[in-house]
């Protein structure tokens, strides 16, 4: 049996503090299969990016394991991209240079990287931006680009932290459809942070709730609407106002305690 | 675009309104411890080609400027190979913080100048003082630069070029190098600009030839005229040397908004 793309096995995660220790995560786990495409739902504090985090290899677990494809997390690694919220483009290099970034750094030849690079410029339709710098492109853009630049590393699973949180409406629909073909044309498993929850029944195969004080994982739902989602049918909403009652009730009984590090 | 256009004859006002001011000041019969404008025109000319006086200063100003040039390039350059390594890794490496940079600050406050009768000492009368103290005071710009760029990399930048696959080993010439370019360019001509100011420091005394000592001589010969001339000179060359160093700012940092 091939192991599965992400087995995160009983992690907890504590932040020592000056009062003391603050759990960011207690005794998560969670099994993502190869090709799947799951979102992290949950209120701040609930530990989802902290998760995340882990998975990549950003943050070392106080307690408990990760495997990615059975092999144990020690580190980050290009088997594992990530996608900021803030993107995290290198501004000194151009967009086809921020595209072959991975490969160059992995000794890929020129003309490898050359290939590579025009291929995924095709795919996010920025072929004419190759020679563009990062703050010469819009929010939507450089987003695009930080997907192209973990897929052209070869990377197998893509790890999203709010990705599309700074994007304003029209260009978040959009950017969701693009990935989401993507992802279809692919063998990717996706891993996705968000709070919106019509973000995530949209996107998701699995939703996975998390709640804060201290950040644990409360639910783990299917999403067996059919794709294309239509985000106006009855079971699109009954799902949403499942997904909201579940997140509210969680939430009240922390919202007397202080506020604690996501 | 009108700003543009403007730019060039409003940065013209100042200076002619300066000229003219001073041409008043100086009409007339009389003596007078200030040249007019004429005669500093002329002794520039004379400077610079001769024909006119034909006394000791005629047709010396390439001499001069060659001397102080080479100086000031020589030392800026001398500096910049000991102050970019020092604060990348006074910057980077927490060891070489703790050894260094202590020393390095409580120096860092005495002025150059300060320092001349010392260098005068250990270097000698002459051009290799100047030399050394031109190296001093390029080197402090530069170094504390270089520590503010190599340290103020974007935590972010380190993640993504880990989750790429970027080593450990290659994350200084991949991220930081690039990152820290603004703050090196910065301390680069903050450096320069300060080498054409210690300069003239430099070779007012026991120097026999540049820009300083040339003004010192004229000095004690009262020509004021050459004087003044030397000071046009000295600030234009300086001028056109700070313009190179943005223009070849402006193409390597094309991708940085504050610079392009």
């Amino acid at each position: 049996m091939t192991p599965p793309a992400i087995a995160v096995a009983s992690v907890t995660k504590r932040f020592p503090g000056p009062a003391g220790d603050t759990v960011a995560l207690e005794g998560a786990s969670l099994v993502v299969g190869t090709g799947e495409f799951v979102c992290l739902i949950g209120a701040s504090g609930c530990g989802k990016s902290t998760l995340l985090r882990i998975i990549a290899g950003f943050e070392v677990p106080s307690g408990g394991d990760v495997t990615v494809r059975g092999t144990p997390v020690t580190g980050p690694g290009p088997d594992r991209g990530m996608v900021f919220q803030d993107y995290g483009l290198f501004p000194w290099l151009t967009v086809r240079r921020n595209i072959g970034f991975g490969p160059e750094s992995r000794g890929k030849s020129r003309a490898e990287v050359t290939e590579i690079t025009d291929r995924f410029l095709a795919m996010i339709g920025l072929t004419a931006f190759a020679g563009a710098y990062p703050h010469q492109l819009s929010g939507g853009m450089k987003q695009r680009v930080a997907i192209a630049r973990v897929l052209a590393n070869d990377a197998r699973v893509v790890l999203m932290d709010e990705p599309f949180g700074a994007l304003d409406a029209m260009t978040r629909e959009r950017l969701q459809d693009e990935l989401l073909a993507l992802w279809a044309q692919t063998a990717l498993t996706i891993v996705f942070v968000t709070h919106a929850i019509e973000e995530a029944i949209a996107l998701a195969d699995r939703v996975v709730v998390m709640s804060p004080g201290p950040g644990r994982i409360v639910r783990d739902v299917r999403v067996d609407l059919p794709r294309p989602r239509d985000v106006t049918s009855p079971e699109f909403n009954a799902l949403r106002r499942e997904l909201s009652a579940l997140l509210h009730s969680k939430a009240l009984p922390d919202q007397a305690e202080p506020p604690r590090r996501e | 675009m009108t700003r543009r256009r403007l730019a060039g004859p409003l940065a013209l006002i100042l200076p002619l309104l300066a000229i003219a001011g001073w041409w008043a000041g100086t009409r007339g019969e009389g003596y007078r411890l200030i040249p007019s404008p004429n005669e500093v025109g002329v002794a520039l000319y004379d400077l610079a080609v001769g024909g006119v006086n034909d006394d000791a200063f005629s047709a010396t100003l390439v001499t001069h400027l060659v001397a102080s040039a080479s100086r000031v390039y020589g030392a800026f350059v001398l500096a910049a190979l000991l102050a970019l390594p020092l604060g990348m890794m006074i910057g980077r490496l927490w060891i070489a913080r703790a050894l260094l940079d202590p020393a390095l600050q409580v120096l860092r406050p005495v002025p150059v100048t300060a320092w001349l009768p010392l260098s005068m000492i250990v270097f000698g009368l002459g051009p290799r003082s100047a030399f050394f103290l031109v190296a001093l005071g390029a080197f402090y710009p530069i170094l504390i630069n270089t520590i503010f760029g190599v340290r103020s990399v974007e935590p972010r930048l380190f993640e993504a070029a880990a989750m790429l696959g970027t080593s450990r080993t290659a994350m200084f010439s991949r991220v930081v190098l690039p990152a820290a370019m603004p703050g090196i360019f910065t301390g680069l001509r903050l450096g320069l600009g300060l080498s054409w100011v210690v300069i003239v420091v430099g070779e007012m005394t026991g120097v026999q030839t540049g820009l300083g000592a040339m003004i010192m001589d004229a000095r004690q010969t009262s020509r004021t005229e050459i004087v003044i001339a030397g000071m046009i000179v000295i600030g234009a060359v300086g001028f056109l040397s700070d313009q190179a160093v943005l223009l070849a700012g402006s193409r390597l940092l094309r991708w940085s908004p504050q610079h392009a």
